[in-house]
């Protein structure tokens, strides 16, 4: 039957408050802060503390408010290319690293999922626990491997494969920054894969080799296609986050390394230009309402 | 002395009463979900100490119906009388009524006794009281040595009986049963229909069960109701549902039956009047002795039950016996009973069932022989919905 | 079978590309030098130092209260948010709230961090503790709905209307059936919160005042200036808590499970 106990005329009050409180609290904390946000953004630099000047002198003053807008530090975007040159930077290096984090994740999830029902616990148990663990931490772990006097460099002049006057010349280069985004993310990437191969009903495969069908033939037009859920779900949740990505690029990366994660983070507590550094976060937003649109999709019918 | 429809179970029609009040009333109730109208129109009343089953298949209304009684759902339109007082609108938690769950819905981190504990807490009984109370309970469905156990730690007969225990532990005026022995296998499910009943005389509580199952319905109602698409079909004891069932729907839905569509071509009865009645079946004529509506012409049903019609190769000497005369078919073995399946001249089957009463038979009847079926004219029955 | 070994070579690799750098951060949390790459044997000097390190113990100190706090708001938040995106079948703007439900759990965040900076600054709040912690229960209460609401979809909805067919009102049959049943799923959602509480550095340091340094922070700060040893002891110990938390979680789970098994076999015996 119908589920409409929900819509049970009795206990009003409280049923008012369950839906009330989580609602304006997102409301007040998550939706009112982008408004405000996208306001400072058309504000100008003062150099007060805070140091823009505000927008809103009271919540009435719609008025002036209208009137004192500019779009100047948006020209100011456009105007400098290196913003332009991070945010197409930020996507290389997202879209980049999304693919790498499937080419790695995928096999791994589908061992997983294959793995027989005894282990499967354990290895599920191993890679939850780096997700549970910090990232800042994760990443720190790879500094010391990484640099020019690092364990890596340390590890390749024992084996000979590097004299010993040569150094790895990783450490503040892309290479880092992906090596660092992949094993960071890693676990974002697998866990939804595995979600979605270890539902999958093994007799479907049986099913199709009876019917004449190769193992590897049968992984492109059965498991493939049915683990797509899975593979837009991980690759939305690493794709989005990485774009705004400012730890890794900052502890890993070079000064060429250019992210706008760390555009923003410059902006701000560096050089102290709140309003600009709104607006780049306002641009930000704008080029991922599409693939949030698509995680949100996802989810929803999952849920 | 008029003749009975089958059995009769015990001195109990309060329904044949025009002085007895009900206890229970449906009045002209309404339920949509959305566009779909789940009980449309319904008015039913149920009387003190009945044994009352809903009947019929799923999405006929009957768990909704139930619901409506229980007040998980609020009627769309009209209203529900308990003891002459309208409950409408009334929750849950503050209905007379108790319910049986088809999941049994028994609390997993609970054990038996604070099971059925839980619905007398509710009423902040002293704790002497609800003791006695769980142990009178936990005797009655033999279960007292099972108290401190987990519904994990159950086989399905015990929580099914732990579930009744509990919707019986606070003595509601009104028992609900959603198919309360669905996820019981076939022997537990006839054992348990008995200790059902057993109960419900003990107690003397009034009983609503809710079951797709017609053998359950007819085993352990006072009376059925048949339902579907939200209404009514017909209200009436077991015996008259199967014997005198008022329509097509209802025939057809209970047990097994032959229906002839014809047309009346000679009748004898009206309106409280029975008499004989003669239908014409594509050639082949049959007549029926009962209290009939219908007038010369009009489209009826002619419907005989399996086991009322008998089988011989012999034919008949009788001639105000109804008789067909075909070819065997096909024979369903049951092993109490066999079924024949009789093809007519003109391709249409007609089933007889026979109980076999020996083990060994002279002269089997078998696939290919030419046979008579004949039946009484007291034994098929004229349907005119 | 070559398939077998090809996952099982799979599955070492990446396995090992998961927790050889962990390791080696452990291990060299132990080593008596202070260069990274030269092994000096085995010490506990860091961990002693680490603890007479005043500015990195009252960071802890800060860190654990507001993992504490936010964590436990968040799953209060996040549990009625998982109950309103599931039993409330309609209510105006229930789009928009499954929307702000879904969107922290992806979103950078820089963006996340600075818009409510911003908000503070625009209704002139002090940055501080508080601050933090409400930042905190904001992005981590939609993880706690995630997990409580994947619970709830599959809860059998009769144990509540049982409850409430013996007369027990709503709230109470919230209290006494439903929580109790779903506790599980609030509880791995309040870890899940906590360790993100304590993980995250940057929507912290956007909301962060005086005095309410978090770990992260005061790490952060610390290995821009180099790796150090010190830092190797505390995300030593940080490591050691999670991986102790997870194990208890787990072994409870498996521990339930065994107690799953007794009990069907013990219904089995008894029969019907």
């Amino acid at each position: 039957m119908a589920d409409t106990t929900a819509d049970n005329p009795h206990a009003k009050p409280a049923r008012w408050l369950v839906v009330a409180v989580p609602y304006l609290w997102l409301l007040l904390f998550f939706v009112a802060p982008f408004l405000i946000i996208f306001k400072i953004s058309l504000s100008d630099t003062a150099i007060a503390m805070p140091p823009y000047t505000p927008v809103f002198g009271g919540w009435g003053a719609i008025s002036d408010f209208v009137s004192e807008l500019d779009i100047e530090n948006y020209l100011f975007l456009t105007e400098d290319p290196l913003y332009f040159q991070a945010y197409m930077s930020s996507l290389r290096i997202a879209a980049i690293s999304t693919f790498l984090l499937l080419l790695i994740g995928y096999p791994m999830a589908l061992a997983m999922a294959r793995a027989p029902n005894s282990i499967r616990p354990i290895l599920l148990m191993l890679v939850i626990l780096p997700f549970w663990t910090s990232f800042l931490i994760r990443v720190y772990a790879w500094i010391g491997i990484l640099k020019p006097d690092g364990l890596l460099t340390l590890a390749l002049q024992t084996f000979g494969l590097m004299g010993p006057d040569q150094q790895v010349e990783i450490f503040r280069t892309d290479t880092a920054v992906f090596i660092g985004i992949v094993y960071s993310y890693l676990p974002f990437m697998v866990l939804p894969l595995y979600a979605a191969l270890e539902k999958m009903d093994n007799t479907l495969l049986e099913a199709a080799n009876d019917l004449g069908c190769p193992p590897w033939k049968a992984f492109w037009k059965i498991t493939f296609p049915l683990s797509l859920p899975g593979v837009i779900a991980g690759s939305m949740i690493c794709f989005i986050p990485i774009t705004g990505e400012f730890v890794i690029p900052d502890l890993l990366g070079g000064a060429d390394t250019l992210m706008i994660g760390k555009t923003l983070w410059t902006e701000f507590f560096s050089n102290r230009d709140w309003p600009l550094a709104s607006a780049v976060a306002v641009v930000l937003l704008l080029m991922l309402v599409v693939p949030i649109a698509i995680f949100q999709n996802q989810q929803k019918k999952v849920a | 002395m008029a003749k009975t429809l089958g059995p009769v179970k015990r001195k109990f029609s309060p329904w044949t009463d025009p002085a007895s009040v009900p206890f229970i009333r449906f009045e002209n109730i309404t339920k949509r979900f959305g566009n779909f109208t789940a009980v449309d129109n319904l008015t039913l009343d149920i009387y003190e100490r009945e044994f009352f089953s809903l009947l019929g298949p799923s999405g006929c209304g009957k768990t909704t119906l139930m619901r409506i009684l229980a007040g998980f759902e609020e009627p769309t339109e009209g209203r529900i009388l308990l003891q002459g007082k309208d409950i409408s609108g009334v929750p849950p938690y503050k209905r007379p009524t108790n319910m049986m769950f088809q999941s049994y819905a028994l609390f997993p981190h609970m054990s038996v006794e604070k099971n059925i504990a839980f619905g007398l807490k509710q009423d902040n009984l002293a704790k002497g009281e609800i003791d006695t109370r769980v142990e009178e309970m936990l005797k009655l469905v033999k279960l007292e040595q099972f108290a401190k156990r987990k519904p994990a730690q159950l086989s399905g007969g015990q929580r099914q009986r732990v579930a009744l225990a509990r919707s019986l532990a606070k003595r509601p005026k009104v028992l609900l049963l959603d198919e309360p022995l669905g996820a019981l296998d076939k022997k537990l499910r006839e054992e348990t229909q008995f200790e059902l009943m057993d109960i419900q005389q003990t107690l003397g509580l009034t009983f609503l069960i809710v079951t797709h199952d017609q053998e359950e319905a007819m085993t352990v109602s006072d009376r059925i109701a048949v339902m579907d698409k939200g209404i009514i079909m017909q209200v009436a004891t077991p015996a008259e549902i199967y014997e005198a069932p008022n329509s097509r729907y209802v025939a057809d839905f209970i047990g097994d039956i032959n229906i002839l569509e014809g047309t009346v071509t000679q009748t004898d009865s009206a309106l409280g009047a029975p008499g004989l009645v003669r239908i014409d079946s594509d050639g082949l004529s049959v007549a029926a002795e009962q209290e009939c509506q219908a007038v010369k012409g009009d489209q009826v049903a002619y419907a005989v039950r399996p086991e009322k019609v008998r089988i011989s190769q012999e034919q008949p000497a009788d001639t105000s016996l109804n008789a067909a005369y075909g070819e065997v078919w096909d024979i369903g073995y049951l092993g109490d009973f066999s079924v024949f399946l009789v093809k007519m001249e003109d391709g249409r089957i007609v089933r007889a069932a026979q109980a076999n009463v020996s083990r060994l038979v002279d002269r089997p009847i078998t696939f290919g022989d030419m046979v008579w079926l004949t039946w009484s004219r007291d034994a098929g029955l004229v349907l005119t919905r | 079978m070559t398939k077998n070994r090809l996952d099982a070579t799979v599955l070492t690799l990446g396995f090992a590309f998961l927790y050889i750098p962990i390791i080696i951060l452990v291990v060299y949390s132990f080593n008596a030098s202070r260069l990274v790459t030269v092994w000096g044997g085995f010490s506990l000097n860091w961990y002693v130092s680490m603890w007479s390190n005043q500015g990195l113990m009252d960071a802890a100190w800060v860190t654990a209260r507001v993992g504490l706090l936010s964590a436990t708001f968040g799953t209060i938040l996040g549990t009625l948010a998982a109950l309103t995106l599931v039993r409330y079948q309609k209510f105006p703007g229930k789009m928009l709230f499954s929307g702000m439900i879904y969107a922290p759990l992806v979103m950078p965040e820089v963006i996340t961090g600075l818009s409510l900076l911003l908000l503070f600054v625009a209704i002139g709040v002090d940055r501080g503790f508080w601050t933090v912690i409400i930042a905190h229960t904001t992005f981590t209460m939609c993880y706690v709905a995630i997990v409580v609401q994947s619970r709830l979809l599959t809860f059998d909805r009769s144990l509540e209307e049982a409850a409430l067919d013996l007369g027990c009102p709503p709230v109470k049959t919230f209290f006494q059936i439903t929580l109790p049943l779903i506790l599980p799923a609030v509880i791995s959602g309040w870890m899940l919160a906590f360790t993100l509480s304590l993980d995250d550095l940057v929507i912290a340091s956007f909301n962060t005042g005086p005095g309410a340094t978090t770990l992260p922070i005061k790490i952060y700060s610390q290995v821009r200036l180099g790796v150090t040893p010190e830092i190797n002891a505390i995300c030593t110990i940080l490591i050691a808590l999670v991986t102790l938390g997870v194990i208890a979680t787990s072994i409870g789970t498996k521990r339930a499970e065994v107690r799953r098994i007794r009990d069907e076999h013990m219904a089995l015996r008894t029969g019907s």
